[in-house]
């Protein structure tokens, strides 16, 4: 085919700078802190309410999976249909999760809704009743649901990951036994909420077509009945070190899923802007030096993703990388050159500017939406940071040099200092990755 | 975006508001479609190019070739090198993908919106002349074959029911085969099948560009002329006919899952045309969000909640796409996941059980307008974000002419009535469907 002559790329024109959002903000008598934005893009409201939790234990684990799944189940005013129901009337819905380190009710509604969905949020709160036969009901079903998630090879890769990295420590598990799970008494759940469910260290972030001021009003009402005091946060996990290959067997496994992992800063780090841009530089980004060389140049992979991931005592980076089968350990070996590179040469200004600019305008669509306002606030807030930080953050970014990229490159991505961990088939991966360096096996995917 | 007051026949109390967008159609000489959407709200611009080819209209032998293409449309074109473009999009603040769907194949940025004439250059540049070389063809295979096997090979309940039920619910070619592609066809493919796909199918007259976000329509339209308006017309390739002949009595298959830990069954029917009978097509819309959404909805309720038979349940509107971007033949299926000391007879005649029950019974008082809200409420927020609507207002220009519908969806649920969602539900008896049970070979 004959090609057209080359036309010029266009320039970028004068950038507009972001509205940035107005936060309206009130701690309520109980302790917890309320955090209202106006944006009104459509007639919505979205709401996220964020309970620390500090597990210390091993049972917290299957504990708060039940709760998760049975805090909608009732109230002293509502079944569970009758709740959901007055839900969808309002156009909304309540959604339950955890991690070890908190609670989230996730809440949306129209917005004209927003009384009735806080009212259903202050009664969830106060009044979850976790009924014996729907705690009963939902153990059974985690159990079904757990062993789903035990098959799909990203679940088990991630959790082999977290056990590597945190041994002995909650963040070392996701998955509980399904002798833990069925040990879960509706008993045991309705005392974890009475310890753990309290307004004292919670935030509740609202973002809408609303009146800020007004919310404040309306949420304080709602929620100022709840009461408790807040429990001593939990120690923080030991830090990640390398060391031998974990394979975890998969008989039959047509790819390998293959994860590295190790410790990173914090948000609030002053050196935190030049890890995250050595880190996309890396891995971070389809323009990364790892998809070009194992997807672009090899084929090795569909997709290469590393990134930066923060729990409140603890960060991490997370490298997640499958391939097939036949390539795991050649994969393997490029993964370590590119690292190597990274921890002993500097990147170019010109990488450094590109994953500037795509780690600003990454953070600026994750709050051009309500949801993803509330989202980001809420993960900002938690870690001590404020709004603002969505305005100096860009500036921080544009100001990395070279040698700080490289300096942050060469303490955190270095791969002598991260653990690794394959789940594929022994049988076929064992030996090739045995020729790389020392290989433990463990005992099964769980 | 701008309110234009309340929903026709919801009750007051449930106020279900709605919304209208600012949108502008235009069509370029060389046949090239343009909707502008202005919303200066934020610095941000999304822009979404789609091409009128799918999976339904790839070549027998050549299966998973419309999507093996999406993938070569990003390995340069007439003046960027291989990885230029993305880098160009990236460096610019911005993110960027690509999908194939049965009806159609898009790519899109969304960026701030001082790079909006630059992502018009990248898109006209690809639009021009791709560069699909043997090297980057051999490349993206392999590429393509890992993605096949990350999403289907080596996942649990991969390509269920997207990909295993079509076949049991239809029988020609283009609505039964596997989109992602036997790994054979793939090998086969060359650079001249490349070349002869794309004169064919990604003529500016079988595409529809859309820009939303932070423009000037004026403005945003002289830069489409400059970049798009000089790239020559081509003819256009009609849009075959599809459609196939209703069953008449209920098909069976069983897949085994070797990946899978634990059993799951899928249903589908036939539905309405989606774009030629709209207002068929909606009750059936509210329909699954009443059977499979939400703790109140009926099939939860039953089948999780009270009998603990499933696991999930879900039901949707197509295979692969939303319920608004799909042409005809489409399928209204349900998905269920249960454990192994269920059966799925049990799943299956429960579902009978609650259809029936909604024939007789009709629907409880507040529920059409309680799951109208709640369904209204999601498509709002789907609207939220720029990249979302825009991709819908493509869409729906393609497909329906009509981009503006992106707004007037909400009002439209809203006017179901409880006899059209019993109507829909009527149709959906054992001896119009296809049914596939998935056997789970991984239980241990």
């Amino acid at each position: 085919m004959k090609r057209p002559a080359a036309r010029p790329v266009p320039d970028l024109g004068k950038p507009r700078r972001a509205k940035q959002p107005t936060v309206a903000e009130r701690v309520l008598g109980n302790g917890l802190r309320v955090v209202a934005v106006r944006r009104a893009g459509v007639p919505m409201v979205h709401t996220r309410l964020r309970v620390p939790f500090a597990a210390r234990r091993a049972d917290h684990l299957p504990k708060r999976l039940v709760l998760d799944a049975t805090m909608l189940h009732g109230t002293a005013k509502h079944d569970r249909t009758g709740l959901a129901v007055a839900l969808q009337e309002v156009g909304g819905a309540l959604g339950v999760s955890s991690d070890p380190d908190r609670l989230l009710v996730r809440g949306e509604s129209l917005s004209n809704g927003l009384p009735r969905l806080l009212e259903l949020l202050a009664e969830v709160v106060t009044e979850a009743s976790y009924p014996k036969a729907a705690v009963e009901g939902e153990v059974a079903r985690l159990q079904t649901r757990l062993r789903q998630r035990l098959a799909q090879p990203a679940e088990a890769a991630a959790e082999a990951l977290r056990h590597r990295l945190y041994p002995g420590h909650p963040y070392g598990r996701d998955l509980p036994s399904p002798e833990e799970t069925a040990a879960v008494t509706a008993a045991s759940v309705r005392a974890l909420h009475r310890r753990w469910v309290v307004p004292e260290g919670s935030l509740l972030v609202l973002v809408g077509d609303i009146s800020p001021a007004r919310t404040l009003d309306q949420v304080e009402r709602a929620l100022q009945g709840w009461a408790g005091e807040a429990t001593a946060a939990a120690p923080a996990p030991a830090t990640p070190t390398g060391g031998d290959l974990t394979l975890v067997d998969r008989p039959g496994a047509v790819q390998s899923n293959l994860r590295l992992g190790g410790p990173a800063l914090r948000r609030t780090d002053d050196d935190y802007a030049a890890l995250e841009l050595a880190n996309v530089v890396f891995g971070g980004y389809f323009a990364s030096r790892l998809m070009r060389n194992i997807r672009e140049d090899k084929g090795y992979t569909y997709g290469a993703r590393s990134a930066l991931s923060h729990g409140a005592s603890a960060s991490a980076v997370v490298l997640e990388v499958d391939v097939a089968t036949e390539v795991t350990a050649p994969a393997l070996v490029e993964i370590g050159y590119e690292l190597g590179r990274m921890a002993t040469l500097p990147v170019t200004a010109a990488e450094l500017q590109s994953a500037a600019s795509y780690t600003a305008g990454l953070l600026a669509l994750s709050t051009a939406t309500q949801a993803g306002l509330a989202a980001t606030l809420e993960t900002l807030l938690a870690d001590g940071l404020d709004v603002s930080w969505l305005r100096e953050h860009p500036e921080r970014l544009a100001a990395v040099t070279v040698d700080e990229a490289r300096a942050q490159a060469h303490q955190f991505l270095a791969p002598a200092r991260l653990a690794t961990v394959v789940v594929g088939d022994a049988s076929r991966v064992g030996d090739e990755l045995a020729a790389l360096g020392p290989v433990t096996a463990a005992s099964d995917a769980g | 975006m701008t309110w234009t007051g309340y929903g026709p026949g919801v009750p007051a109390s449930l106020t279900v508001p709605t919304t209208s967008y600012d949108v502008r159609r235009h069509k370029l000489r060389n046949g090239l479609r343009v909707v502008l959407a202005p919303d200066r709200s934020a610095p941000v611009v999304a822009v979404a190019v789609y091409y009128d080819v799918g999976i339904r209209s790839e070549p027998e032998g050549r299966t998973g070739f419309a999507h093996l293409f999406e993938h070569l449309m990003f390995q340069g074109s007439a003046s960027l090198e291989k990885m230029e473009h993305v880098n160009y999009v990236i460096s610019s603040g911005g993110t960027f993908n690509g999908s194939t769907r049965l009806d159609y194949t898009n790519y899109y940025e969304v960026l701030p919106s001082n790079a909006l004439e630059r992502a018009l250059f990248l898109e006209s540049d690809r639009m021009r002349s791709p560069r699909v070389t043997e090297e980057n063809l051999r490349n993206q295979i392999d590429v393509v074959k890992e993605e096949i096997r990350v999403n289907i090979l080596n996942e649990p309940y991969g390509g269920f029911p997207w990909l295993t039920l079509p076949p049991v619910l239809f029988d020609t070619f283009p609505n039964a085969h596997n989109g992602y592609g036997a790994f054979e066809d793939l090998e086969g493919a060359t650079v001249e099948d490349a070349s002869e796909f794309f004169k064919r199918y990604y003529a500016p007259g079988n595409a529809v560009l859309a820009i939303g976000g932070d423009i000037d329509p004026d403005e945003a339209l002289a830069l489409v002329e400059k970049h798009f308006g000089d790239i020559p017309r081509r003819t256009t390739p009609p849009r075959p006919d599809f459609s196939e002949p209703d069953l008449t009595e209920e098909r069976r298959a069983e897949h085994v899952d070797r990946n899978a830990a634990t059993p799951a069954v899928a249903l589908g029917w036939r539905v309405p045309d989606p774009v030629a009978d709209l207002d068929a097509y909606l009750p059936f819309v509210v329909l699954a969000e009443l059977l499979t959404r939400g703790d109140a909805s009926r099939l939860r309720s039953r089948l999780v909640h009270d009998d603990h038979l499933a696991s999930d349940v879900s039901a949707s509107l197509g295979f692969m796409e939303d319920a608004f971007d799909v042409r005809d033949p489409t399928a209204f299926v349900v998905t269920a996941h249960h454990a192994a000391d269920a059966t799925s007879d049990q799943v299956v005649s429960a579902i009978d059980d609650e259809l029936a029950r909604l024939v007789r019974d009709g629907l409880t008082d507040d529920e059409l307008g309680r799951v109208q809200a709640r369904t209204a409420a999601t498509l709002l927020s789907r609207n939220d974000f720029v990249l979302g609507r825009t991709l819908a207002m493509a869409s729906l220009e393609q497909q329906r002419q009509e981009p503006g519908l992106v707004g007037e969806l909400p009002a439209r649920i809203g006017a179901v009535t409880a006899e059209q969602v019993v109507q829909a539900a009527r149709t959906l008896r054992p001896d119009r469907r296809a049914r596939l049970d998935l056997i789970a070979g991984g239980q241990r």
